[in-house]
């Protein structure tokens, strides 16, 4: 694909290229990860890698950090051509790659993480202190090689895993989705040090799918759409929205939902929810502090906010599997505070759980007998205390039509699915069963744009049926595509009301991290209604 | 091939791959130690006699309810490995209760049983309700429970116990003649007759398929033990499945050393077989937790050790070797499970991938 690097053209940094890749696939059985993508980094350069999930991001970066072999295709470093068999090759020629889950052990000190499996280098005692001091100080890394990890927050884990990196001699530094787990603050210094990676002369690869994030920090962009690079382009360029639309090759399906079905009918009401920290943290704020709130038949409420602010534990406490929880929670007039998750299901609710993998499927078992999870004890999954298996069948295979499920049939595993069909699965399965509230937590996280156009749908149809939704996203666009009115939630607190027909993602992001006057005017939302 | 002929022929193929290389390992022993290959394998693997079949059924059926009571937990992931002290505990408590015969005829072996099955579902829930409501590993307190079984069975025997005449073993007293459980004639040899506890053995193979596959209970169990986050987001309530597996898979193992009570030794004495439970952790494993594979488990397990029994005397070689087998049975089909399923999941994605792109071609052309 020549076009490739004709894209780069006029405004591409004219450096040296440190790594150049060319034509490189990789195919595992039944998909394509990677076809022919040609990327060139140079050298003191942040070159970030956008694309979906499921682009071919991570098998990329794996075939370059030596993880996994090409099938085809060559990869030049400093222009030497070079195999890379295992990521021992790669950090021998320099590479090295920070994890977006980090790989520390927290019962030892960052000296004891950095040298643990490179003994070799400068040894365990005071030469590797040195050099460990040498490589904070010369990159402003801020690290302290005697302090135990449990001590140290996100960020700086994050800077010792680049510092590890950096200790074994690499020049290339891959990042994977480095700002997933950061708070915005953290961000800001993460950038500041990539910097100070790039004036040392290094080269940083930087996957995301932030795109402002990219926009800010990257000096070059490539983009990869189904495992081939679309375009590689310069970040003064382009707008968020234009890479957006390379990323899922078409014009982006708006999320925004049609006139207004809000009744004054409250199915949902939260009184005074609070979740107390766990003892065992040593943290003294709770997780939720009295979070109160409605929602009514035919009404969408969006919960913005970044992520660990309390959203997964408000969503949990409302389905009942906090049991520290305290406050009132009304369903449909029903006080359902005191009863077990199954009744609570039982009540009407359905959940769409945030990790899909961990609390909406089990994997290793077919579709069929996915349908029934969360639905045991009702048909058409069960008959009495026996399991309905024919109706249970039919029910999947309802679903599978009805929600454009992708596949062979219900008794494929669920594993076999990809992440969006899984998601269609689980939004059939929770409509099933006439729910009158639906908790959707980040219901399009990880799917394809497919998959994520039916999901919006989905929750549209829900909504004119008359349910209640909560949904929770970290997706601005999505928050105020769909929902009828936006709460933001910030360290467990609710701290703002928000009209998403006047509020910009800006506004939004602002209250969402306490700048601003969000936090000590308590609800703007009718300020500026009147405005 | 349909896919549910794949799906059987990927199942028999794990096991038969581990039998395999657990045969060509012991193989490797003997040549190593000098001793004749041929021999060995030539008298294990000849046709038992009639005599010796009723031995391994009845071995088997001993050794198949220990499996069950292991895989019970195994579907749920909890490693019961106090099997072992459960059976003593509630095999002990059955023969004291049956040599009282407070009761007449069959109603005492009734009123026996359900005594062995409360006790072993309490010494197994005692480690349930420590991983409940503490988050004790049931591994590490069921290890305990064994010991700690295995020595209040020691003290209460020389408590209940009555010398056997001429001899230096203890045991209790005697189940009555009414009271035991009557053999099956397989044959007109002497000894070819089977315990009719075998019966029941079937029965709990039965009960234990139809509960797991067919019962909200049973799914839930499968399903906590698949994934526990989604078990809980779904309502089951862990800590009572937990409590309630542990129970399930306790009042089997109380019928471990029922066959051998009412069938063959008729008290529990220090001579009582000791070790069920720690092959019923093999059996269950080989057998996947199925209820016929388990069987086919203790089946084959069963013969080994029977078919073993007269090496030493013909071959000159310990019949331990067979131990050596099994050992290396469990650890094969561990691993050529684990290679099995892999290849499996890649054979399932590839035949979703296959059918998702003929639909997307079929589209294409509509279109």
């Amino acid at each position: 694909m020549t076009s490739t690097v004709e894209g780069s053209g006029p405004t591409a940094p004219t450096g040296p290229v440190s790594v150049r890749l060319r034509g490189i696939g990789k195919r595992f059985p039944g998909v394509i990860a990677n076809d022919d993508i040609d990327i060139d980094v140079h050298r003191g350069t942040i070159h970030a890698i956008v694309g979906e999930n499921g682009a071919g991001k991570s098998t990329l970066m794996k075939i370059l950090y030596g993880v996994q072999p090409p099938d085809s295709g060559t990869i030049e470093i400093d222009g030497e051509q070079v195999r890379l068999g295992s990521p021992a090759d790669a950090i021998r020629h320099g590479v090295g790659m920070v994890f977006q889950h980090f790989m520390l052990a927290d019962n030892l000190t960052v000296l004891e993480n950095v040298v643990l499996g490179a003994e070799k280098l400068h040894g365990i005692g005071g030469a590797a202190r040195a050099e460990i001091a040498r490589i904070s100080a010369a990159y402003g890394l801020d690290i302290h090689p005697d302090t135990l990890v449990e001590d140290l927050g996100v960020g700086a884990r994050q800077r010792v895993e680049i510092l590890k990196v950096l200790y074994r001699g690499a020049r290339i530094v891959i990042l994977d989705e480095p700002t997933a787990v950061l708070v915005p603050q953290e961000v800001e210094e993460l950038f500041a040090n990539l910097q100070g990676l790039k004036r040392e002369g290094l080269s940083v690869i930087f996957i995301s799918h932030k795109l402002d994030e990219v926009l800010s920090v990257a000096d070059e962009i490539t983009v990869i759409r189904r495992g081939t690079t679309v375009r590689t382009v310069s970040p003064s360029e382009v707008t968020a929205r234009q890479l957006a639309e390379l990323m899922v090759g078409s014009e982006l399906p708006s999320p925004s939902t049609e006139t207004s079905t809000v009744t004054d009918h409250v199915l949902l009401s939260v009184r005074d929810l609070t979740l107390p920290a766990p003892a065992a943290s040593g943290q003294g704020r709770p997780l939720l502090d009295s979070v109160s709130l409605d929602i009514h038949r035919g009404e969408v409420l969006g919960i913005a906010g970044v992520e660990g602010n309390g959203q997964a534990e408000l969503v949990e406490s409302i389905m009942g599997m906090r049991p520290a929880a305290t406050g009132a929670v009304t369903l449909d007039g029903q006080d359902i505070g005191a009863m077990s998750v199954r009744r609570r299901r039982e009540a009407g609710i359905g959940y769409v759980p945030e990790d899909r993998h961990r609390h909406g499927l089990l994997l290793d078992a077919p579709l069929w007998e996915n349908r029934i999870l969360g639905h045991q004890t009702r048909s058409p999954s069960v008959k009495g205390p026996l399991i309905d298996r024919s109706g249970a069948r039919a029910d999947t295979q309802r679903i599978i039509e009805q929600y454009d499920v992708r596949t062979p049939g219900a008794d494929v595993l669920a594993r076999a699915l990809s992440g969006g069909n899984q998601q269609k699965l689980i939004v059939g399965r929770e409509m099933s069963g006439d729910p009158v509230l639906l908790i959707a937590a980040h219901p399009t996280r990880g799917v394809d744009v497919g998959a994520q156009a039916a999901i919006w749908d989905h929750i549209k149809a829900a909504r004119r049926e008359g349910l209640a939704v909560l949904l929770i996203s970290a997706d601005l666009d999505e928050l105020i595509g769909l929902s009828d009115r936006i709460e933001v939630i910030l360290r467990g607190r609710l701290v703002g009301t928000f009209d998403p027909a006047h509020v910009t993602p800006e506004q939004l992001g602002s209250a969402m991290t306490g700048a601003g006057d969000t936090a000590s005017s308590g609800r703007p939302a009718e300020g500026e209604e009147t405005a | 091939m349909t896919p549910r002929m794949t799906k059987l022929l990927l199942g028999l193929s794990a096991p038969v791959l581990a039998l395999v290389a657990a045969f060509a390992i012991t193989s490797l022993v003997l040549l190593i130690a000098g001793d004749p290959v041929g021999g060995v394998w030539g008298e294990i693997l000849s046709v038992p006699e009639g005599r010796n079949i009723a031995n391994i059924v009845n071995s088997a059926s001993v050794l198949y309810l220990s499996g069950i009571a292991v895989a019970i937990g195994f579907r749920m992931n909890l490693f019961n490995i106090g099997v072992d002290g459960q059976y003593r505990v509630a095999a002990f408590t059955a023969a004291v209760v049956a040599g009282e015969a407070w009761l007449p005829g069959y109603l005492n072996t009734v009123l026996a049983i359900v005594c062995a099955m409360a006790v072993g579902a309490l010494w197994a829930g005692i480690a349930g309700v420590l991983r409940a409501t503490r988050g004790v590993s049931e591994v590490i307190s069921t290890i305990m429970l064994n010991f700690i079984a295995t020595s209040l069975v020691a003290f209460l025997l020389r408590k209940a116990a009555v010398r056997e005449e001429g001899s230096n073993n203890i045991g209790t007293k005697e189940v009555p003649e009414g009271s035991r459980i009557p053999g099956i004639s397989i044959g007109d040899g002497p000894g070819q007759e089977i315990y009719g506890f075998v019966i029941v053995a079937i029965l709990v193979g039965v009960l234990y398929w139809f509960l797991l596959g067919s019962t909200r209970f049973g799914f839930d169990l499968r399903a906590t033990g698949r994934s526990t986050t989604a078990a809980v987001a779904s309502g089951i309530s862990v800590t009572k499945m937990v409590v309630a597996a542990m129970l399930l898979s306790g009042a089997v193992a109380g019928l471990v050393g029922m066959p051998l009570l009412f069938g063959e030794s008729y008290t529990y004495g220090s001579t009582f077989q000791s070790g069920l439970g720690f092959a019923g952790i093999a059996i269950a494993l080989l057998g996947r937790n199925h209820p016929i594979g388990v069987a086919i488990g203790a089946l084959l397990f069963a013969f080994l050790n029977e078919q073993s029994n007269p090496l030493q005397i013909l071959v000159g070689v310990s019949p331990d070797i067979v131990a050596i087998t099994q050992g290396v049975i469990v650890l094969t089909v561990v691993v050529s499970y684990e290679l099995v399923r892999r290849y499996g999941v890649r054979l399932e994605q590839q035949s979703v991938a296959r059918a998702l792109e003929s639909e997307r071609k079929r589209e294409e052309v509509t279109a």
